[in-house]
């Protein structure tokens, strides 16, 4: 017999997992040129293995992730960022 | 007169005359071009993330400068005979590169909006 505190939900609580809306970054903070030269702030846009975050988790707009990805590869090529890593973080 | 930007990695073997005698003799090949050198940074020895030819640090110089299209590829021929050099990489600036530049040179906050 579960006791009076136990409350049972008949229908599943749906918790809002998903971030509210998501912004572009660029747009919002009113960024025009991806520096290649600034590797921390890039940072931000690649997991610990050094790939290039997908779109739809880091929220930027086509324009800035293609001009992101661009920014990221010349990044590479001059050492400021590792082409594969494991703790990136 | 287009403004390029380009970044170079120099032999962490060397000393420190050698690379600002490395520097100088990029400079004057711009210069002796007709080009026009508008802003120069040297970072210094830094940690690279990865090897190149086997080594782990070695010594960043930026110079961003004017020049017509001809000369850039004699620039790259020097910069690949020239063995003290071990990486680089040319870059043209349009036009939010150029105001990101500009501001960068001033050291000012380097997002747009904010100004």
């Amino acid at each position: 017999m579960g006791n009076k505190t136990d409350i049972q939900y008949l229908a599943p609580v749906d918790i809002e997992l998903r971030q509210q809306n998501k912004y572009c970054r660029f747009k919002k903070m009113g960024i025009d040129y991806i520096d290649y030269k600034d590797s921390e702030f890039l940072m931000r846009f690649l997991n610990a293995q050094g790939k290039i975050l997908p779109r739809r988790i880091t929220g930027n707009s086509l324009k800035f992730q293609r001009r992101l990805a661009v920014a990221v590869k010349r990044a590479r090529q001059i050492a400021l960022l590792p082409y594969v890593a494991d703790n990136l973080k | 007169m287009t403004t390029y930007e380009t970044v170079f990695i120099m032999n962490p073997v060397l000393s420190e005359d050698q690379v600002k005698e490395t520097v100088k003799k990029f400079v004057d090949q711009i210069k002796a071009n007709k080009g026009k050198i508008t802003n120069e940074e040297n970072w210094g020895l830094k940690k690279l993330k990865y090897a190149i030819q086997k080594k782990k640090t070695g010594f960043y110089n930026l110079i961003e400068f004017q020049a017509d299209g001809q000369m850039i590829n004699d620039f790259e021929v020097e910069l690949k005979r020239d063995e003290r050099v071990i990486r680089w990489q040319t870059v043209k600036l349009e036009k939010f590169a150029l105001a990101y530049a500009d501001r960068r040179k001033k050291k000012l906050s380097t997002n747009s909006k904010t100004e």
